[in-house]
């Protein structure tokens, strides 16, 4: 998920050190305090005492979050041209924009945890950030904007809902307004897959050869089966997360199945079936192997995403210098005045 | 050109006869480009009739960790609320 911990045991570990508590009394007591607060169900605000551990992983959460959004335009950019109609065009234009919003939205929601966006924006140029594996696999056709809208932001929808109530107030609130839009998101994705499904033998092939492609991958969103998981469970005591990796999955298959049945369409996954002790569909084995890899080394398209990134900041310039002398000009003009 | 622009805080009526209430922040140069970047940030859906901007340096907050000593006095007087208060049986409310 835009949000799942995508950092290796060894990163995890390191990062650990860096973050523990030193051993003197306030620390201790201010944990306890906090935990204290969280289990009364209190809502921490920005300016509230917090444990570093507690204000290091929202910070890398949420910034990692934001930039998702920010790369998440790229793969939906590349279709504006060549949208089959002006409707599309102007509905995928809303959804990127929105996007961009979402993007906004939450790295105020960092700032607020005492680091600029600046500093954030260069993490992320620099590719010393990480954003959700999702967006490097590449969308070659019209219907891969379909299947994004209706999985992807499906899979987003699912993960966010619950982080509408996380413990961060200043996070829950950008997820409320993060959620209302991305509905919208999802819905028009599943409206360009039915059109294709209902349409010529040749377009229901189109959405069916992009599920194959975004099943697993859409599946791969939630993080990796996490009941095992330390740092998961220190999250959840924080209530910052509030469903482990696996419920969500589950939720988003359970939904999507009859979805895509619907439509005529399959799942690419021959292990798929119904559990009517569960009331829950049993799936086939995800391949991790592949997750890691898109995360090591960027898979097919990591690198033209963070060269876009960097050509847009560097084509940006002039625009944000212009804007800086314009109103410097304005100031002075008041001054004068 | 300098890093991180100046911050302002945004603030929604969303219509006549509501009070405005805070909807986020946005990164801008001045107030002219701060308002612009809020309706595009904060109103692409018709949420607002009225849009109030302001620098986010110039909000002056309580500390929350003074919450006690500026809300303490407050807690023990309960006198200050109608139900502190019996009305005899048969007598109407206002």
């Amino acid at each position: 998920m835009y949000s799942t911990d995508l950092r290796t045991e060894k990163e995890k570990k390191s990062a650990d050190q860096q973050a523990l508590p030193t051993s003197n009394l306030d620390d201790a007591n201010l944990w306890d305090a906090f935990q204290k607060r969280i289990d009364n169900g209190d809502i921490i605000e920005a300016k509230d005492a917090m444990p570093e551990k507690y204000r290091a992983t929202l910070l890398r959460q949420i910034s990692q979050h934001a930039h998702s959004e920010i790369i998440g335009q790229l793969p939906e950019g590349n279709w504006v041209t060549r949208a089959p109609t002006l409707k599309r065009k102007l509905i995928l234009l809303a959804k990127i924009q929105d996007e961009a919003g979402h993007g906004l939205y939450l790295y105020s929601a960092a700032e607020t945890l005492g680091r600029s966006r600046d500093d954030m924006v260069a993490d992320l140029l620099s590719g010393k950030a990480k954003y959700s594996t999702i967006f490097n696999y590449p969308a070659p056709s019209w219907a891969d904007i379909g299947t994004i809208g209706w999985l992807v932001d499906g899979a987003a929808i699912t993960n966010q809902i619950p982080l509408c109530r996380c413990s961060y107030g200043p996070y829950a609130r950008a997820m409320v307004r993060v959620c209302k839009e991305e509905s919208f998101h999802q819905r028009q994705g599943y409206e360009i897959v039915t059109v294709l499904a209902q349409g010529t033998p040749e377009q229901k092939q189109l959405a069916q050869d992009s599920i194959n492609r975004y099943w697993w991958p859409s599946l791969m969103m939630f993080g990796p089966s996490d009941s095992a998981s330390t740092h998961s469970s220190q999250n959840m005591k924080w209530k910052i997360k509030r469903h482990s990796n696996d419920v969500l999955r589950q939720r988003f298959i359970d939904a999507t199945v009859p979805q895509a049945e619907f439509l005529g369409l399959t799942i690419p996954d021959p292990d798929l079936k119904w559990n009517e002790e569960r009331g829950s569909y049993d799936h086939g084995d995800i391949d991790w192997g592949e997750f890691w890899a898109v995360i090591k080394d960027g898979g097919a398209c990591g690198k033209d995403r963070i060269r876009a990134r960097r050509a847009a900041a560097k084509d940006g310039i002039w625009v944000r210098a212009a804007a800086e002398a314009y109103a410097k000009k304005q100031a002075a003009k008041k001054q004068a005045a | 050109m300098t890093d991180n622009w100046h911050l302002f805080e945004v603030f929604i009526r969303s219509k006549n006869g509501l009070a405005h209430k805070h909807a986020g922040s946005v990164h801008a140069q001045d107030a002219q480009t701060a308002i612009l970047s809020a309706r595009d940030l904060y109103t692409r859906r018709g949420e607002a009739s009225s849009l109030w901007i302001i620098k986010s340096a110039d909000i002056i907050a309580s500390d929350p960790a003074q919450d006690g000593e500026l809300f303490d006095p407050a807690d023990d007087k309960i006198y200050r609320h109608p139900t502190f208060y019996t009305v005899p049986d048969g007598v109407k409310n206002m």
